[in-house]
């Protein structure tokens, strides 16, 4: 009989618009991190730190304020027991969800009794490709694998299948109107923790970079935001010799129907049947399957497909098995993409919105999603969900949970 | 000093070492072996007497300062060579290195060409002097060889120029500066009138800075101008080097730029010395390679011995036909061709009558040298005196008459047999009686042209390309008759114009025309398989045409293409043969008939707006029916194209319309824009990884898949 890995809670930060504006860039990302930890302990009093093993969070961009394992220096920092480790872990988007599998894996190998999952990015502070790397910036390398940003890579997505400017942003529409419904409907008010500062008082209690009330009519004034990129940086010739079918490539994405760049941490406490009994735990879902798949690097955000039909097939399911299906709003194409890819009716497709509207801290989104699928299960008592997110790199991560 | 040192010594009273580098062997001084014994030896003397010296002069007692690599040696190596080819290498880079650091100022004083390993030496001196003579050119164009300067080229000029300017300025292009432009750029740091100022000046920088012997990256706290990768700013910019890189390369199979490149990004990122092995492990890639081979052996071998006559003709005892100078050439028609023909001739000095059917005609054709030359002037590149005497040598006329005292005439009239006979039959009599008579016809054969003159011995075809005036490649063509003086007389004018002459025998599309149409119809048959266009110019781009074959077939127009193949047809048909239907034919026939028949007519294969290309017609896609699937690797496209020019190249040999092979690599690759990595049509055939028997087996699987067009002729077996 295998040991099953429940999931016992799932909470996040708002999200703060991430520049310097925005009201999390005064906050540090460790305090986002133990901010979350001390919650956890608030809503459990009777958990047994003592058998907590790990803390493993994803962060994309792990340097300066966010470097040199940030869960390790999160658990000291939160007094959490000395017996705690920590380790930072780096799937680029998808390191969120990455983790919470990881800790899944901890667990129901038998090996772990209690693992403390998520991530934290502090794009504000940090900003995306801090930490340089050989992919883009060693010429050989990146010459050899036909290296472009992921906004090119989306257009690319967009062109070949044929996604229009009208389709893409009649998607980002979509996602404003369902997000702020759900905030509205307070359907995040189980998992999102206000920011609170050294004080006690209140920095930020809700995801600032929504914009409610976003018509197709104001994304339409928006200029493209690859295109001079993908001209004058070559990266459209790079994608065209790799993809020689297409002709031109139709850069329909903008700052209105891509993720928002954003400051925010989640985390997910993931355990057994045993040690959460023992700690006064009720297991919310259990984690049903786990599913990582590599995607060609070029067009590079094709990933969730196969990742989740490798998933479903792990889990003995079909898409007509599954009450919701997130997919991380990176781009408005990717989703688009996956829709038709799996054949995914809107009802069940990231029904309360997503990145487009409420932004993506890149290392805590898949952990920040897995919360929103729960909540939602519970919240229309639905059985199965999938979360899944495209990668930088080409790769993608599924994750399949089942209400309990 | 041993007697065989090559590098002269000289120490003045003050204590300068003057070294004279003076190869006794060759003309010229390169990186041999007597460079390399001799180097050492002389870094080693003045490590011994260092503290006799006060500084050193580096220069050179030939007209060159130094000519670089020994591409005779280099040409041979293998892919197993890589130990010894790096063991040498640092033989040279290592007393480069130890007279940089001597720790006495090194200045080098350069008096002619320093090109390549000639720069190298120079760059590890503390101070360039360079003297402004005629010749003297500085730069580094390894890269047109596919190689990269491994003698501390690419780590020096980085830590002078920082990397992007190393990269734009000195590396990727290959460009050769004259000495105020070097001087510019940051290449060199002084530059003086004359050749014996060098020495003088060279002495009193030393004198004025004796603690002038520490290069700027071996300073405390030196860092590398613009940036590395690890400074925000550049590494922001960095990703899209390699990416533009790639549009400006399309994909073709050139290593060099891309090794430059590596090499210079990551040598930025350690010390000078592992950056320099950096460089040298890139270099070896490249010259153990087969791209290097190729390149060297199109562009040094094959182009020196056209210019060095190769193809000239010579008489039954091995001498020379001797050379007879053309003074006055007359041109008939004024039109792109004959316009372009006048400017070049023109140009070179020679005295050109331009005639058309009217004076408007002439005057016209005149006036297309009128704009290159005011567009030139614009730009500095002449002056208003010597752009007058230019245009005053062009006489545009409508009169016979004006003909007169002309010793060669190039016919550039329509493509027309009975009109080029009709135009030669007025002139026969009016020029001198023994001038040379040539036709610009691109596929008319020649012997059938000279039946329309009194002397065919006399009668030569020569090949321009359009535009005239940039195009590199003249194509003479012998008729049967053509006597070996007229074709002396025809090689030596090309000469004399500045273009390469390739010498080829009568044919019907002679050499370049024939194979050229090869490529576009096996291209524009693509089409009628169902292969999308984009992948089609795609398959010509990353093969490394200079121009993909549709939008190519746009330029040439679709009629005119029509028309050869039509006058093809005819000729088999007299001959009681008949041409291969191929799929090419009819692809065309329906976009003539469709009123698409090339960029001229606003529409072809692609749309054009303003008469500038728009994108390909959607049209193309529904009517060959093309699908974005390929069944077929992407490579066999590539392949298909490159195989069937480099299969029509052999057989030209095969019929004896070919009898050079550094004529057909130099032709294919200026005349009809064959890739310049494969070194050239025939080249290609040879260097082809694995040799001729892998090219002849990739040949058979084409064959197998795509049809009896790409069979290996017998010859290559």
């Amino acid at each position: 009989m295998t040991t099953e890995a429940f999931i016992y809670e799932a909470i996040r930060t708002p999200r703060g618009r991430g520049k310097k504006t925005g009201s999390l860039h005064s906050v540090k990302p460790l305090d986002l991190v133990t901010g979350l930890i001390g919650e956890l302990r608030t809503r459990y009093p009777d958990l047994d730190e003592d058998r907590i093993s790990d803390l493993i969070l994803g962060v994309v961009s792990p340097v300066g304020d966010q470097g040199a394992d940030i869960a390790r220096t999160a658990v000291t920092a939160a007094n959490l027991p000395v017996t705690v480790g920590g380790v930072q872990i780096n799937r680029f988007c998808a390191s969120g969800l990455e983790a919470v599998n990881m800790a899944a894996q901890k667990v129901r190998s038998g090996f772990d009794d209690l693992v403390i999952a998520g991530g934290v990015e502090s794009m504000s502070r940090v900003p995306m490709a801090s930490d340089g790397g050989a992919w883009a910036m060693d010429p050989a390398t990146n010459y050899d694998t036909y290296f472009v940003p992921q906004g090119i890579s989306a257009d690319l997505i967009a062109t070949i299948e044929g996604f229009s400017r009208d389709d893409v942003d009649a998607y980002a529409v979509r996602s404003q109107d369902l997000a702020a419904q759900a905030w509205s409907g307070g359907y995040f008010a189980k998992s999102v923790v206000p920011v609170r500062d050294i004080n006690g008082l209140v920095v930020l209690d809700h995801d600032e970079h929504m914009r409610p009330g976003t018509t197709a009519e104001d994304l339409a004034k928006l200029d493209p935001s690859f295109a001079i990129m993908g001209e004058m940086g070559g990266f459209d010739a790079v994608a065209l010799q790799k993809y020689h079918f297409v002709e031109k490539i139709d850069h329909v994405h903008h700052g209105g129907n891509s993720s928002g760049i954003v400051d925010g941490s989640a985390l997910v406490l993931v355990g057994t049947k045993e040690a959460g009994d023992a700690s006064n735990l009720t297991p919310r879902a259990r984690i049903v399957a786990t599913a990582t798949s590599g995607a060609d690097s070029t067009i590079m955000l094709t990933g969730p497909t196969p990742a989740t039909r490798k998933a479903l097939a792990k889990a003995g399911l079909t898409m007509d098995d599954l009450d919701l299906v997130e997919i991380n709003e990176a781009f408005a194409s990717v989703v688009l993409k996956f829709q038709k890819d799996l054949n995914i009716p809107d009802e069940k497709l990231n029904v309360n919105g997503g990145a487009i509207a409420m932004g993506h801290p890149l290392g805590a989104t898949g952990a920040m999603i897995t919360g929103t699928v729960v909540d939602e299960l519970e919240r229309r008592g639905g059985r199965y969900g999938l979360i899944t997110l495209c990668i930088g790199g080409g790769m993608g991560v599924a994750t399949i949970i089942e209400r309990v | 000093m041993s007697e065989n040192n090559i590098i002269g010594w000289a120490r003045d009273a003050d204590g300068i070492v003057v070294l004279t580098i003076d190869d006794p062997n060759q003309g010229a001084n390169t990186m041999n072996e007597a460079y390399k014994k001799s180097m050492t030896a002389t870094v080693e003397r003045l490590e011994a007497e260092r503290d006799d010296i006060t500084g050193v002069v580096i220069t050179s007692a030939k007209k060159t300062f130094f000519a670089g690599g020994d591409l005779k040696n280099m040409i041979g190596v293998g892919p197993d060579d890589g130990a010894a080819l790096m063991a040498e290498l640092f033989e040279i880079k290592d007393a480069l290195r130890r007279l940089e650091l001597l720790g006495k100022p090194v200045v080098a004083a350069i008096n002619g060409a320093a090109l390549g390993g000639g720069l190298e030496i120079t760059l590890a001196c503390h101070r360039r002097i360079v003297a402004d003579v005629p010749g003297v050119q500085i730069g580094f164009p390894e890269v047109s060889l596919g190689l990269l300067p491994a003698g501390g080229g690419v780590t020096r000029t980085v830590r002078m120029l920082g990397i992007q300017g190393a990269l734009l300025g000195a590396l990727l292009q290959g460009q050769r500066y004259k000495p105020a432009k070097a001087k510019e750029v940051g290449l060199v740091d002084d530059v003086v009138g004359s050749i014996e100022e060098l020495v003088p000046a060279a002495k009193a920088w030393i004198k004025a800075n004796p603690e002038g012997g520490v290069q700027p990256w071996d300073k405390k706290g030196y860092k590398i101008p613009g940036g590395t990768p690890t400074s925000p700013a550049f590494a922001a910019n960095l990703p899209a080097f390699p990416a533009n890189l790639r549009k400006q390369l399309k994909g073709a199979n050139m290593p060099a730029p891309r090794a430059i490149m590596s090499a210079a990004v990551e040598g930025a990122q350690v010390d000078f010395d592992n950056a320099s092995l950096i460089e040298a492990r890139y270099f070896v890639k490249l010259l153990t390679g087969p791209v290097a081979k190729n390149m060297m052996q199109a562009f040094f071998f094959d182009l020196q011995a056209i210019n060095n006559g190769g193809s000239r003709p010579s008489r039954a005892d091995g001498t020379a036909v001797p050379k007879r100078e053309i003074n006055k050439v007359g041109v008939l028609g004024a039109g792109m061709m004959g316009a372009g023909i006048a400017y070049v001739t023109a140009k070179a000095g020679i005295d050109v009558v331009l005639k058309d059917v009217s004076i408007e005609a002439a005057q016209k054709g005149k006036a297309y040298a009128e704009g290159i030359e005011s567009k030139a002037l614009a730009r500095g590149k002449t002056t208003e005196e010597k752009s007058k005497a230019l245009l005053d040598r062009i006489t545009p006329t409508s009169d016979v008459a004006d003909l007169k005292g002309v010793d060669f005439v190039v016919e550039a009239v329509f493509e027309n047999t009975e009109l080029k006979h009709k135009v030669f039959g007025e002139i026969e009599d009016v020029v001198d009686s023994n001038a040379l008579l040539g036709s610009n016809t691109s596929t008319l054969p020649i012997t059938g042209l000279a039946e329309g003159v009194t002397r065919p011995e006399d009668f030569i075809g020569i090949h321009f390309f359009s535009p005239v005036d940039k195009m590199p490649l003249v194509e003479i063509i012998k008729g049967e008759k053509t006597s070996d003086e007229a074709l002396a007389r025809a090689f030596d004018y090309t000469l004399a114009i500045k273009k390469t002459p390739i010498v080829v025998n009568d044919s019907r599309g002679f050499f370049t025309s024939r194979v050229i149409g090869t490529f576009v119809n096996e291209a524009i048959g693509m089409l009628a398989e169902g292969i999308e266009p984009a992948t089609i110019e795609q398959a010509g781009s990353q093969a490394g045409y200079p121009a993909p074959p549709l939008q190519l077939s746009d330029e040439l127009n679709l009629t005119l293409m029509q028309k050869i193949r039509k006058e093809g047809e005819e000729a088999a048909k007299a001959q009681g043969k008949q041409l291969p239907d191929d799929p090419a034919k009819q692809v065309i026939n329906t976009l003539v008939e469709g009123g698409r028949i090339g960029k001229l007519g606003g529409a072809g294969f692609y749309d054009y707006v303003d008469g500038k290309r728009a994108g390909l017609w959607q049209g193309l896609r529904d009517t060959f029916k093309t699908g974005t699937d390929l069944e077929v690797p992407f490579q066999d496209l590539i392949d298909r194209m490159l195989f069937i020019e480099a299969i029509e190249t052999q057989k030209c040999f095969d019929e004896g319309v070919l009898t050079s092979t550094a004529d057909a690599n130099i032709g294919s690759i200026f005349g009809i824009g064959y890739p310049a990595w494969t070194g050239g049509v025939h080249q290609f055939i040879v260097g082809y990884p694995g040799g001729k028997a892998a090219f002849v087996a990739r040949a058979e699987e084409l064959a197998k898949k795509y049809g009896d067009r790409f069979t290996p002729p017998a010859s290559l077996r």
